[in-house]
């Protein structure tokens, strides 16, 4: 394994939002087309910047709307570009439409999230109901606890993205302000190592004059069927592909990723499951909680799709509860997001119970003493046998 | 980028021999739309790459798994053929200095559906931005695609599914969107419109848009036999009508100053073509008279109007 020596990492400050700034940059993107949005718009601000000094070679373009930046960057790549965006909120449910265009045209672009909340009303503080609302869209996801993993995840997010197998578009998501705008260490490649490591994109099928193809067709019910089922195979693809890449850019960087991030999880009979800068919280929560014996651990989201089942189903197979944290109501859902794919990928095999907890909504904090609560509750009503209901963390009822 | 400069043809015979949107696609017989995607891709020597909307265009084009483009193409959603033509005239323009792809002239079409109403925002973005590309507005007056709709291209008086001759509402009973006027507003290098009657008039648009360092627009009146109503042999002769009756004018804006293609010394009176389409058999009845006469007036001014522009100069 190199360390950080031999591999010549320059330890930078940078907010969150700078950190992805820096990585798309390094990741040699062609092409940039963005509408500014709270909290992302450092990401732009900071792109903008590589470009007026010189230091990006890329083309970028001030979109007059997100709608329009994601069609501009599926322009881009149907062209042969290596192609980026950034948004948040509104501006992701602005280019939902496009969002299953990008993976059914298999255009393999990358989008950074800086997750908030949703009007109305008007919010501009983080939780996930942006993001997570668009999960099931063809998109492989990350979602990133910190500004390193940010870094990190924008370099791989290509990698996984371009691979020929895969020839999905890659989103992942940081919290919005709590990382996009909160200064930390990080460490970053050289420039040098990352070209190599991802190179030039080459594009499988582009719009080419010497070799006319025609993108976008109409598609019925005796073909449509089988573009999707295509789709979900490169989904399994991409789930094989992420844990190559993490491997790869483990063997460069040092950093070991992982689709679930485990701590503490070896002998726990109670998890929390947790996303984003929460998990940290979290592992703050364990470790008092394991000060009074309680025997808990973290389970932290990474690889949100392709959904990590078989990591889920090892981690759970010997906890007696889960206390899911979600940082999105799913209104008139019988749980939350999270809550939905964990009960998915172990039922009926694994003997456990799982408890929803709904946090943070727009942008309220939430401390460790909530968070170790959540395991207790969960432990105590698995003990009695007591349903899953939707329960909020620190609302006025 | 690289200079492109053609020159204005004076036959048929100067173009390329292939087609570039061939034989086999769904359009209706005697579609207009059709005729301006296959006069327009034919009229460059160099294949363009094309970006379509959503449309009659699209649809009854790619019916997957044929095609009918014998040139690249590409089809993204409804209201961002403008959007994704920026993306791939500057990724173009970038990737073929590198060495990386080979340039070319990007047009993008849309109907008047997905160019006065949904794309019109996307369409000013691009334009404002100055991107390289021509953007061709086939002008079929409805939303035929869905069943034709009333859309903002719609003319006033005209019935459409959304917009019926009913006992108390005559059909649509608003004008015309001024699109061109719109779009000249944004002072790009070449603003036009042009009527698919004329088929040398609009190649040599097309070649002339295509030969500007920046973004330019052709509005081309593209006749709808299905959702106009009158027989499938006669789309060319409306192309003529329109004109002839003063209703579309065919000009052309260069460098901010408008300039007619055809001044119509004895325009035929609305009448004339009103009476070639369904659409508008409502009007004819005895108490919808003044309608006609509305229209008439209109026509004059909207003549009047463009006619004081042409001898302003350069005002845009």
């Amino acid at each position: 394994m190199a360390t950080l020596q031999e591999t010549k990492q320059k330890m930078m400050e940078f907010t969150g939002d700078h950190a992805i700034a820096y990585g798309a940059k390094q990741a040699g993107i062609d092409f940039v087309a963005a509408y500014p949005i709270t909290p992302q718009t450092v990401i732009v601000e900071k792109l903008s910047e590589y470009l007026a000094d010189g230091m990006m070679n890329a083309k970028y373009i001030n979109m007059e709307s997100e709608h329009s930046a994601i069609s501009a960057v599926i322009g881009a790549e149907l062209a042969g570009a290596r192609g980026f965006t950034a948004t948040s909120s509104q501006g992701l449910a602005l280019m939902f439409e496009e969002l299953p265009v990008a993976s059914g045209m298999r255009m393999p672009l990358v989008m950074a999230v800086a997750m908030r909340a949703l009007s109305a009303p008007i919010n501009i503080h983080c939780d996930h109901s942006d993001m997570l609302s668009v999960r099931d869209q063809g998109w492989v996801m990350m979602i990133a606890e910190n500004a390193q993993e940010a870094y990190d995840q924008t370099i791989m997010s290509f990698k996984i993205a371009e691979d020929p197998s895969v020839q999905l578009p890659a989103m992942y998501g940081i919290d919005g302000f709590i990382t996009t705008h909160n200064m930390e260490n990080v460490y970053t490649l050289p420039d040098e190592m990352v070209s190599e490591y991802l190179g030039v994109r080459k594009p499988l099928y582009r719009l080419d004059p010497d070799n006319p193809m025609t993108f976008g067709p109409l598609a019925l019910y005796d073909t449509y069927f089988e573009f999707r089922r295509q789709q979900h195979d490169a989904m399994m693809n991409a789930y094989e592909v992420t844990k190559e890449v993490f491997g790869s850019y483990e063997q460069m960087s040092g950093r070991k990723y992982t689709p679930l991030k485990n701590y503490m999880t070896d002998d726990a009979e109670v998890l929390i499951f947790a996303a984003a800068s929460t998990v940290g919280t979290a592992r703050l929560a364990v470790r008092k909680l394991r000060e009074e014996g309680v025997k808990a651990g973290v389970s932290g989201v990474t690889l949100l799709r392709p959904f990590p089942v078989p990591e889920v189903m090892e981690t759970f197979s010997n906890v007696k509860a889960v206390a899911v944290l979600e940082r999105m109501a799913s209104l008139g859902s019988p749980a939350g997001p999270h809550y939905m794919d964990l009960a998915s990928a172990v039922y009926p095999q694994l003997d456990l119970r799982m408890y929803d907890f709904i946090y943070g909504l727009g942008g309220r904090d939430i401390d460790w003493t909530t968070i170790a609560q959540t395991a207790k509750t969960a432990l105590s009503d698995a003990e009695h046998k007591r349903p899953n209901e939707t329960r909020f963390l620190g609302v006025r009822e | 980028m690289a200079k492109r400069d053609y020159k204005p043809i004076t036959k048929l015979s100067d173009l390329p021999e292939e087609n570039r949107l061939v034989s086999g696609h769904r359009l209706c017989a005697g579609c207009g739309p059709a005729i301006v995607a296959r006069l327009a891709t034919l009229a460059v020597p160099d294949t363009p790459i094309v970006i379509n909307a959503t449309g009659c265009l699209e649809v009854g084009t790619t019916f997957y798994p044929y095609t009918s483009w014998s040139v690249p193409w590409a089809h993204v959603t409804f209201e961002n053929a403008a959007a994704v033509a920026s993306g791939v005239v500057e990724t173009l323009d970038k990737l073929s200095k590198e060495g990386r792809a080979k340039d070319a002239p990007v047009i993008a079409f849309g109907g008047d559906g997905g160019t006065f109403d949904i794309g019109l925002q996307a369409l000013s973005g691009a334009l404002e931005r100055g991107h390289r590309f021509l953007y061709i507005c086939y002008d079929n007056e409805t939303y035929a695609n869905t069943g034709v709709q009333r859309s903002g291209a719609t003319p006033f008086g005209a019935a459409t599914t959304t917009t019926p001759a009913g006992r108390v509402i005559p059909g649509k009973q608003e004008w015309k969107k001024d699109l061109v006027g719109i779009v000249a507003a944004h002072h790009i290098p070449y603003a036009a419109t042009s009527s698919i009657a004329y088929y040398r008039d609009f190649i040599n648009k097309v070649r002339k848009a295509l030969s500007q360092d920046g973004p330019s627009f052709i509005h081309v009146f593209a006749p709808c036999t299905f959702g106009w109503r009158f027989d499938t042999s006669q789309t060319i002769q409306m192309g003529k009508l329109i004109v002839e009756t003063r209703i579309f004018p065919v000009f052309e804006i260069e460098n901010g100053a408008l300039k007619f293609n055809f001044k119509v010394p004895n325009p035929k009176p609305v009448e004339e073509y009103l009476k070639t389409q369904r659409r508008f058999a409502h009007l004819f009845k005895p108490e919808n008279k003044n309608l006609i006469e509305l229209i008439q007036k209109n026509t004059n001014e909207n003549w009047e109007r463009l006619l004081r522009i042409e001898a302003a100069g350069k005002i845009f």
